[in-house]
């Protein structure tokens, strides 16, 4: 194998890192963001391999007839078998509760959600967004004036 | 705005990744470690595949670890979904080629499953790829029939024997006057079926256990769509 191609495979495991943390940032639908952390598991996978390969390299089984020598590393690719099974883990969870959040809101895209999960929080608090100081600075009202209109001066 | 700044972000990530791993000696790792366990596996550990000695030998605990967190994230799925109701009507079953299909491959799917699972020491692959493919036959059989789903309880009985197995072989290393998950009788027979000395016995528990657990787990999201 040579060097251009060991550079362009660490390019696609980076590039997966790379587009897997853009969807989970900038995806608005809670399964693609599940995709989106399961491409980055499988780039940060790929690299844990590529770290451990040799030139000429051979798979680390003992048969007749193979040496030891050029054996690939071995203790990479544990790593990887234990990260894949961990990822299966966490995809289920997070696929269990994605299918909760559309149980109980109707929709998987992440602003309906929020809003409706706002709303249902506020409901809980018996408040109303409007008048709730809580709201970030902007979106919440001015306090009335304490004084009244002061009359322009003649 | 904060599109741009994610692909900013996400492309800064990615070139101090490039520029951090360029820099190691790509092609030829130094392997320090890798090259004591591949010199000393086949003496220490007596597996033909030296993954698998890394794996269930010298990281054993580790592996105990990664199923205990496997486990938590099926109990977690578990309680997210609760329990379903056997009173509401089960999905519609599958069509005539996968019900046909289903029938004739249940059996071949457990076959190859178990053979990877008891080869886990020869060949690649081992207690978790067959246990995926155990899983794999059993939510077919869902998926054609979500009628008779697996019970959860035989599921877990399953699961938790075999969790349990894996710790009483650990725990049998301790008996012997070595450390916690030290493979036993470790021949010199390298590359025959029976030979590793626990080494099979730990996969067969991972395997099952793993395979259990998958089960359950997509049997919970097959119910939970049925409703």
């Amino acid at each position: 194998m040579s060097d251009f191609s060991l550079i362009a495979l660490l390019g696609c495991a980076i590039g997966l890192i790379g587009i897997g943390f853009a969807g989970l940032v900038l995806g608005r639908n809670l399964f693609r963001i599940v995709l989106a952390l399961s491409i980055a598991e499988a780039g940060a996978n790929l690299l844990l391999i590529l770290v451990g390969f040799r030139y000429g390299g051979i798979a680390p089984i003992l048969e007749p007839g193979r040496t030891v020598a050029n054996m690939v590393d071995p203790v990479p690719q544990a790593m990887v078998l234990t990260a894949i099974v961990i990822g299966v883990g966490v995809q289920a969870l997070a696929l269990a509760l994605a299918i909760r959040a559309r149980n109980a809101y109707g929709t998987l895209d992440m602003r309906l959600l929020r809003e409706r999960m706002e709303s249902d929080i506020d409901r809980a608090a018996g408040t109303t967004p409007d008048t709730s100081r809580q709201a970030p600075a902007g979106t919440r009202p001015l306090p009335p004036p304490l004084l009244a209109k002061r009359e322009p001066l003649s | 705005m904060k599109r741009y700044g994610t692909l900013i972000f996400a492309s800064g990530l990615a070139f101090l990744l490039f520029v951090m791993f360029a820099a190691l000696p790509l092609g030829a790792p130094p392997m320090t470690v890798g090259h004591a366990i591949l010199d000393q596996a086949a003496s220490q550990v007596g597996a033909a595949n030296i993954v698998t000695s890394v794996v269930l030998a010298y990281r054993g605990i580790d592996t105990l670890g990664e199923l205990s967190i496997l486990f938590a994230a099926a109990s977690a799925v578990g309680l997210i979904m609760g329990h379903a109701r056997h009173d509401k009507p089960a999905g519609a079953p599958g069509g005539f080629i996968l019900r046909a299909g289903v029938d004739l491959l249940y059996p071949l799917i457990l076959m190859v499953g178990f053979y990877i699972i008891l080869h886990g020491h020869l060949t690649p692959g081992g207690g978790f790829q067959g246990g995926v493919a155990l899983a794999a036959a059993i939510i077919l059989a869902v998926l054609a029939r979500p009628g008779d789903l697996p019970s959860h309880a035989a599921l877990s009985w399953v699961e938790g024997l075999a969790g349990a197995g894996f710790i009483a072989t650990g725990l049998a290393a301790l008996a012997y006057g070595h450390a916690f998950l030290t493979p036993l009788l470790t021949g010199e027979r390298l590359g025959a079926l029976v030979s590793a000395g626990t080494l099979p016995v730990l996969y067969i528990a991972v395997g099952l256990k793993v395979g259990a657990e998958l089960a359950s787990l997509l049997s919970r999201f097959t119910e939970e769509a049925a409703q």
